[in-house]
């Protein structure tokens, strides 16, 4: 297990505790002092993960022990079918999807996917999908609605992919056109933060019905790093720009751009993959239940009625209505 | 009350106006001088080199629409500080100074009027408000001036310019690409001509969204269109870039322009496009 920074007394104490149980498996005397630090641990963990700031969060979005896209297909669906390729120019490995059941339901599921080790994460370009990764994503959500079979798309990513080529394919016309489709898509679409959601990278698969984040996400138009350089001129206020951005998943759902919150097992999904997917595949089927009884006109009229109302903004009168120059 | 009341009452006229401060003004594309007069009547274009100046939404109104006039549309929208936004400075202070210092209230206006003889709704983005970028304001107001041409059956024209989505607004700028791009579908549904013009600079959140979704995209010469900005692009490849990246002669040649047209005859041109999708020249 990895702990992050501030995660530190958690695993003094985990450590102790392990010691501990090594010794008291031949000397029972020491069962009551192992019990009492198991107590003061969750404890511990409890306080810590119920008052954590805005910045660990984004810190716990991206730990490299998370469920990533496929883990969580693996654990929440059958009979997967892996479809490849923008019929393009090629198969982007940042984002992937294809069909699968969920409680014997066929859905479209797709996702950016991050790499677990070095090689790994370097084949998946750390989860920053090209134009033919959006690409892919169109083609396989239309394949969706030809069929008739609902979409799930999970977000983790840390941006589209800034490179050249990306920019020589079209990476923002790839993105836009996808927002278009989304909108007019005539089969339920259900999204879900997972990880890191990135701005118009994650948002180019996440124009949902109804989207949802895990507890520990981050959903905003750009990192806290970004944002610190370009506002502060400088990295270092990460931190601060975090707490301004105001990008947790419960600022989402005060804000109404999310529909909910999905809860992770204490200290993180990366804790228990199989409690972290449970709570994921639970809302899925409540969403497909709730979305299935909509026909495909009300689908799509919900959807752009529900990103029509985004925004906040006031109305003034005006003070000269007729300006001359 | 009288029958023949006016019906708009929000008949703006734009003059020429709001340019660098002296009679004569520096070409940065030569450092050759010009007279201020000689570029205002030339669409702020330097004539010796073809160097377009940044204007905003008065300019582009005022040679736009015949005779400079339109009727303005979402003009009582105004933006709030929905986060309490604060870098080195409170976003609402930025708000209130910058709206001072433009005299804009946000950084896109809307205008509905005649574009020689035809009717038309023009939506400006200002890059001198925050750097034209998007936050809730500019989405409503372009979200107006979307059902505006889709309820009335007139062709939409949105200029853009801008660095991308307003971060102060965090998310809830994002989601202005999601509304633009939504309402952008409906009009398309609708059959109505959208011409997207893009301007030095159009990147980020508005080029992945509604400024590449025209049935034409448009730019004028040498304009900056992309996603990520150059600098982040060679920090990422650890390379330099092509002289040409991201300027609109770059995208017309990998596919993303129709055409590249001069501010002089940007007016003509578009007219020219609408009227051949409308079937104006064969009833005429």
């Amino acid at each position: 297990m990895q702990y992050l920074d501030f995660e530190k007394p958690i695993a003094d104490l985990e450590k102790k505790i392990e010691e501990l149980h090594e010794l008291s498996v031949s000397d029972e005397v020491l069962k009551p002092e192992l019990n009492r630090l198991r107590e003061k641990a969750d404890q511990l963990r409890e306080s810590i993960f119920t008052n954590l700031t805005r910045w660990q969060r984004v810190q716990l979005a991206r730990h490299p022990e998370r469920p990533y896209t496929f883990d969580y297909i693996h654990h929440i669906t059958d009979n997967f079918v892996e479809l490849h390729g923008d019929r393009n120019f090629a198969d982007d490995k940042a984002l992937v999807g294809g069909f699968a059941t969920i409680d014997g339901r066929s859905v479209m599921i797709m996702g950016h996917q991050k790499g677990r080790d070095t090689k790994d994460r370097k084949y998946r370009n750390f989860g920053m999908a090209n134009p033919e990764g959006y690409r892919k994503a169109y083609r396989l959500m239309k394949l969706a609605e030809k069929f008739g079979v609902p979409v799930v798309t999970l977000l983790d990513t840390p941006g589209a992919f800034p490179g050249l080529e990306a920019e020589e394919r079209g990476q923002a016309e790839a993105i836009a056109r996808n927002l278009k489709m989304m909108a007019m898509l005539r089969v339920p679409i259900i999204s879900v933060v997972i990880g890191e959601g990135a701005s118009g990278g994650a948002l180019g698969i996440g124009m949902g019905n109804e989207v949802y984040m895990m507890e520990n996400t981050w959903y905003s138009v750009i990192s806290p790093e970004s944002c610190s350089s370009i506002l502060w001129k400088t990295w270092e206020y990460k931190e601060q720009a975090a707490k301004e951005l105001k990008l947790t998943a419960t600022d989402l759902k005060e804000l109404n751009i999310i529909d909910g919150v999905i809860p992770e097992p204490l200290g993180g999904a990366h804790r228990d993959w199989d409690k972290a997917s449970g709570a994921l595949k639970n809302q899925l089927l409540e969403s497909l239940d709730r979305l299935k009884k909509l026909n495909p006109d009300q689908l799509v009229d919900g959807r752009i009625e529900k990103y029509a109302a985004m925004g906040d903004w006031t109305v003034k009168e005006q003070i000269k209505s007729n300006e001359q120059a | 009350m009288s029958w023949f009341k006016r019906k708009d009452t929000n008949i703006q006229t734009e003059k020429k106006k709001d340019m660098p401060e002296g009679v004569w003004v520096k070409v940065p594309a030569t450092g050759e001088t010009i007279h201020r007069r000689e570029l205002e009547e030339n669409f702020w274009v330097d004539p010796m080199s073809g160097y377009h100046f940044r204007i905003g939404s008065h300019e582009y109104f005022s040679f736009l629409f015949d005779e400079g006039e339109f009727t303005g549309l979402g003009d009582e929208i105004h933006p709030t500080d929905p986060l309490e936004f604060q870098d080195r400075k409170k976003y609402n202070d930025r708000l209130i100074d910058t709206q001072k210092k433009t005299g804009l209230t946000d950084a896109c206006r809307v205008g509905i009027g005649k574009m020689n003889g035809l009717d038309v709704v023009i939506a400006c983005m200002d890059f001198s408000f925050i750097g034209g970028s998007m936050g809730s304001v500019v989405g409503e107001r372009l979200a107006r001036a979307i059902d505006q041409a889709r309820q009335n059956q007139i062709p939409l024209i949105i200029i853009s310019q801008s660095g991308g989505a307003r971060m102060m607004e965090s998310v809830l700028s994002l989601m202005q690409m999601a509304k633009t791009s939504a309402k952008l579908a409906q009009l398309e549904k609708a059959k109505v001509p959208y011409i997207s013009v893009m301007t030095n600079p159009t990147t980020g959140g508005v080029t992945a969204s509604y400024a590449m979704l025209g049935d034409f995209n448009v730019s004028e010469p040498g304009a900056l269109i992309g996603f990520a900005g150059p600098r982040v692009i060679r920090q990422t490849i650890g390379r330099d870039l092509p002289d040409d990246f991201q300027t609109a002669e770059y995208l017309l040649e990998h596919g993303f322009l129709d055409f590249i047209i001069p501010r002089p005859k940007m007016k003509q041109k578009l007219t020219r496009l609408l009227k051949l999708v409308l079937h104006k020249y064969e009833s005429g």
